[in-house]
């Protein structure tokens, strides 16, 4: 009985990902990103949001996969997670599907070498798509940031 | 009825009648005998009690109800205010104002008032102590105050009444208190007048009595044949009757009512009407505009100001739609001079000058004067003085000078502290101030004023001053500064010691300008507003503490420079002034590069070597760009390899997520939609 979310579907590499639609903002076309300097090689920048100056982010950068060069597909998900305001730069997004709650699995151990405290679990679409549910907390975790940076340090 | 929704105007207008409240009521204090504002200060409580009613906050609209009583009394004449009577009433100001707080806080603005109800019925019943020889009686007031307002008009039958060998008497009625129908009583009473003559003015109005919005007593002014003590007996014949006064007026008596009606209508409530300071009633003319004369006086005072009352955030958003329709503007510009026609040209240009009037009208909104946070300070002064016997004069200039409302929101807290700190540090006991050959009453100026891109707010006291001994003395044993140091201190670096965390020069920590918060908290807030503080003093003759301001925190000038392919913004306020250098004039100063500038030397930091910037070197350069920059009387030059020019820019945070970079302190969005870094100066001079 378990209810149906709406999630928006992007792509990092050769994986598929997803973000409950309630989380996301808006998806925007790449724009100019102002670099912030002193700051960790995965936070682009800022860009101006309409009025509102906000940080990127290059997910790849972010799951410590290596960055990719900008295309025509590439895409800033602007994401709202415990009142901060981020944006997502992915490699595509141009897909809304519903999911069934039921229908996520617990994340594995390892998943295309995300850890997997960054997962929420795996949705099995149809018979061979595999959607990586993110948890966007995590993600934007900023104290595990700062004990990542030390560690390779 | 749903009443949440009109629980925010409720909130708001409350405040501000509360406001009025406490205003006026110093007004009061100031002239006593002033009855004009006796009447403000009850309409602003009968208004509040009404809505507090309304809203079914009964508390609050009993205490208001006992205050009106109270009110109704001095403003008929029968008690002589006092100041036992303007403490119970402020004390029931501050039980209103703790009350409202609390329904902001979403309270239901319940609260324990029982010893201030019973204070204001002691007073209602004539029981006010420490003054036990003007305890109001029924008959003596008439003489002594004016019991009402008449206009000229009314002012004027009266008169002639008199002239033409009539009875103009003064009646008050006092209904029983267990009456059950009083305005069926009333109305009986008012038969019975009609029957014997002609009733001139009541109070309260009669459609009030009709309405039987009134207490237990009602008065008017009555033309008959009849004498005094006949017609007190007639209307003591109605049933249900408490008391009945009359008073038989003469021409003399009522020339005073007339003064006072003069007065209010001229509205000059600071000359209080005095009886027999001005000769004849004949100045008051007869053939006065009657309309006019009868408004005037309802009008006086609280004539509401036409505003509407707008929710920052919405501003907030405005400023954000309005800073895209600029970068459009610019886009438009640039495709317009591309394309050169002439006709988008024109159109475009109209745009320009549109949007920038708007620009304008919405910085200006966000515009608050002063006033607002200033109007709270002579109450507290009043009752701080009053706590710590001593007498002062709060004068304040300058109220009308706007400042953005963030600004203003956040000063209200430091200048208390600062006010608080006057009275408390600097203004001498009236004892000591007899001693030093002052004037009993010191005097605190509160004054705010427009100086560039700043404002100042200066608290000034005609105190004792700064003692530099006792400063450093203090200073030493807290381990603030050695006593070498201390001794090679200006007066000036003494007084900002007082700025220093843990420093305080009070013996004892008094509940006043003690609270565990020291002048170091005062001093980080003004800094953290962008603003500064500073210090003057000269012993004997009193302190200065002056603050200045940002005009704005949103909007500051800022000075564009380029590093490479990047911009970054510098706070106009902390450049001292920009210039180039040649290579050879850097100097390696143990290990440091230094410049020389106007004979010392300072710190030179290269922007683009500390932010990392990729296309920019200026290793190689055979000259320098530098901006020197100003943090206190420290400098520091910042070499960029450009100047853009100077801009108004707007200050945009950088969002929750990044951490504090060192360096910068938000960002702003140029014309051609770019963020621009905001470079914080303060982190480049140690």
């Amino acid at each position: 009985m378990a209810e149906d979310i709406k999630v928006i579907v992007f792509k990092l590499g050769t994986e598929e990902y997803g973000i409950e639609v309630d989380k996301v903002q808006t998806i925007e076309r790449l724009m100019p990103i102002t670099r912030v300097p002193k700051t960790y090689a995965f936070i682009k920048g800022v860009i101006n949001l309409r009025g509102v100056v906000i940080p990127v982010i290059d997910l790849r950068g972010r799951f410590g996969l290596e960055e990719a060069e900008h295309t025509d597909q590439t895409r800033v998900i602007i994401v709202v997670v415990n009142e901060m305001e981020v944006g997502f730069i992915v490699d595509s997004a141009n897909d809304v599907i519903d999911l069934n709650r039921e229908s996520i699995d617990t994340p594995p151990e390892v998943v295309g070498g995300i850890k997997a405290k960054y997962l929420d679990g795996v949705a099995k679409i149809g018979e061979d798509r595999l959607l990586i549910m993110l948890n966007l907390s995590e993600v934007l975790n900023k104290s595990e940031i700062v004990q990542l940076e030390s560690l390779e340090g | 009825m749903d009443m949440n929704q009109y629980l925010s105007m409720f909130i708001d207008e409350s405040n501000d009648h509360l406001q009025s409240l406490n205003e006026n009521m110093m007004g009061l204090e100031a002239s006593p005998d002033d009855l004009s504002i006796v009447q403000v200060i009850f309409r602003s409580a009968h208004t509040l009690k009404g809505m507090a009613a309304t809203m079914g906050f009964e508390d609050l609209a009993s205490l208001t109800h006992q205050m009106e009583n109270v009110l109704d009394l001095v403003r008929n004449g029968k008690l002589v205010m006092q100041e036992f009577i303007f403490d119970t009433l402020f004390k029931s100001l501050d039980a209103l104002e703790a009350m409202v707080q609390d329904i902001t806080a979403g309270g239901e603005g319940k609260a324990d008032v029982s010893s201030i109800v019973a204070s204001l019925q002691a007073i209602v019943r004539g029981e006010v102590p420490s003054a036990a020889g003007d305890a109001p009686s029924a008959a003596a007031p008439i003489e002594a105050e004016t019991p009402a307002l008449l206009d000229q008009f009314q002012f004027s039958v009266l008169e002639q009444s008199i002239q033409e060998g009539n009875q103009v008497l003064f009646i008050e009625v006092s209904l029983r208190k267990d009456c059950q129908l009083r305005a069926v009583r009333a109305y009986m009473v008012f038969e019975l007048l009609e029957r014997y003559g002609e009733v001139v003015k009541t109070f309260p109005p009669v459609q009030d009595i009709e309405q039987e919005k009134f207490d237990y007593s009602f008065s008017l002014y009555y033309i008959t044949q009849k004498t005094a003590e006949e017609m007190q007996a007639l209307i003591m014949g109605v049933s249900e009757i408490d008391k009945v006064t009359s008073l038989a007026l003469d021409v003399e008596s009522l020339s005073q009512l007339g003064q006072a009606a003069v007065a209010a209508t001229a509205e000059a409530p600071a000359t209080e009407p005095k009886r027999g300071d001005t000769p004849a009633p004949q100045a008051t003319p007869a053939a006065a505009p009657k309309e006019e004369a009868k408004k005037a006086p309802a009008k006086s005072g609280g004539a509401p100001s036409r505003t509407i009352r707008v929710d920052i955030d919405r501003l907030d958003v405005l400023m954000n739609l309005l800073s895209e329709l600029l970068i459009d503007r610019v886009r438009l510009e640039q495709l317009a001079s591309d394309i050169q026609s002439t006709e988008l040209t024109e159109t475009v240009e109209h745009m320009s000058r549109v949007s920038g009037d708007l620009q304008d009208i919405v910085m200006k909104l966000r515009m608050v004067p002063v006033d607002t946070v200033f109007n709270r300070f002579p109450r507290m002064i009043r009752d701080l003085a009053k706590s710590l016997d001593k007498k002062v004069d709060l004068i304040i200039t300058g109220a009308e000078t706007e400042l953005d409302r963030t600004v203003v929101d956040e000063i209200g807290d430091p200048l208390v502290h600062l006010l608080r700190n006057a009275l408390d540090h600097g203004v001498e006991s009236v004892s000591d101030r007899i001693a030093a050959g002052k004037s009993e009453t010191g005097t605190i100026h509160l004054r705010a004023f427009h100086s560039g891109n700043h404002v100042f707010i200066e608290i000034q006291d005609d105190g004792a001053g700064i003692s530099r001994e006792k400063v450093l003395k203090s200073a030493i044993k807290k381990g603030i500064v050695t006593a070498e140091q201390a001794a090679a201190m200006t007066d000036n670096e003494a007084h900002q010691l007082l700025f220093a965390a843990g420093f305080s020069t009070a013996e004892v920590i008094s509940d006043i300008s003690g609270r565990g918060v020291g002048l170091d908290v005062v001093k980080a807030k003004i800094s953290s507003l962008g603003g500064n503080v500073t210090i003057y003093s000269t012993p004997g003759k009193g302190t200065n503490f002056s603050v200045q301001l940002p005009l704005t925190l949103s909007i500051i000038a800022a000075m564009l420079i380029r590093l490479g392919s990047e911009k970054y913004a510098i706070p106009l306020s902390s450049i001292v002034e920009t210039g180039i250098v040649n290579r050879s004039q850097i100097r390696s100063v143990h290990g440091a590069k230094m410049v020389e500038f106007r004979g010392s030397h300072i710190p030179v930091v290269s922007l683009g070597a500390i932010f990392d910037v990729a296309d920019y070197d200026e290793s190689e350069e055979e000259e320098t760009e530098i901006v020197v920059i100003r943090k206190g009387d420290k400098l520091a030059a910042l070499t960029v390899q450009d100047f853009i020019g100077q801009n108004e820019i707007v200050i945009k945070n950088l969002g929750k997520y990044l951490p504090e970079i060192q360096g910068i302190s938000g960002g702003t969005i140029l014309g051609d939609g770019q963020v621009a870094l905001i470079i914080d100066p303060n982190a480049f001079i140690k």
